[in-house]
């Protein structure tokens, strides 16, 4: 076997133990810790298939920025564990039971697809790249092709920012008195 | 060397991993979650895609997507705690006043 579908196996096997230990959880904080592993898992995958921008990315903003944000929800809310002691259990479990199904046939019905389309295995036109692109190219292309996408991409992130404050933020400056 | 296949393959048991816990979870910071897990499945489809036809675009698109998550995230989160002071719970099926 060659080293490279060694590291992949590795590599997926670890991605797929940890995501599903993130949805097994009940304690959100080892699911945000668990998730955390899984990126870095994927970033493994990225460097594989020659994109170590995109790898290095999603372990800082990623797994660095992002799980933190939610890392300080979950304890800001010092939310309750899921509450199993609800009245609504059996319809919970009717709940699991359906989707449960419900992703099994999806991910049978992919892997089926998937089997039968031989042509997608091929290489396109251009064929596999093997070498690394670097940080350069992938900028030139996201401000010359992309320029338009980044910078709407601006307003996208000032509207989430204003958006979260507008939410989250307590009303306490001359709304109320008191 | 690993193909297209096996990455696809990947994905789609992630995707699949995310949109189980989107259904079966009853914790709205962990149905988040799940919704990240399954972005990741997706990105990780662009990456295979652009690597094996020796195109950037993917990696690019990649780059969007994790803003787009991050946004994702921010108001989501800004949601739950709006919601958890309002009703005190993180359990979806507590917010049905829409319901009539």
């Amino acid at each position: 076997m060659e080293p490279n579908l060694i590291l992949f196996y590795a590599f997926a096997a670890l991605a797929v133990v940890t995501s599903l230990l993130v949805v097994a959880q009940s304690n959100p904080v080892y699911s945000v810790l668990l998730l955390i592993g899984s990126f870095m898992a994927l970033a493994g995958l990225y460097v594989l298939l020659s994109a170590p921008f995109a790898a290095v990315i999603q372990i800082i903003v990623y797994a660095g920025a992002i799980m933190v944000l939610f890392l300080f929800v979950v304890m800001l809310l010092n939310a309750p564990k899921e509450d199993a002691t609800q009245a609504a259990i059996g319809e919970a479990r009717a709940t699991r039971v359906i989707g449960g199904l419900l992703a099994g046939a999806f991910v049978a019905e992919l892997l089926w697809a998937l089997s039968r389309s031989r042509t997608m295995a091929m290489p396109g036109p251009m064929g596999a790249r093997e070498s690394a692109w670097s940080v350069g190219e992938i900028g030139q292309i996201i401000f010359t092709k992309y320029a338009f996408a980044f910078e709407a991409t601006s307003v996208l992130i000032l509207v989430a920012m204003v958006g979260a404050v507008a939410l989250a933020g307590r009303h306490v400056a001359g709304k109320r008195p008191g | 060397m690993a193909e297209l296949n096996h990455y696809l393959i990947l994905s789609g048991v992630l995707f699949t991993i995310g949109t189980a816990g989107v259904l079966v979870r009853r914790n709205l910071i962990t149905v988040l979650l799940s919704l990240e897990v399954m972005l990741n499945a997706v990105n990780l489809t662009f990456i295979a895609f652009g690597h094996f036809l020796g195109s950037a675009d993917g990696q690019v698109i990649v780059f969007f997507v994790i803003t787009v998550a991050a946004a994702e995230a921010a108001v989501g989160l800004a949601l739950v705690i709006s919601l958890f002071r309002h009703l005190e719970t993180l359990n979806p099926d507590a917010f049905r006043q829409l319901r009539g």
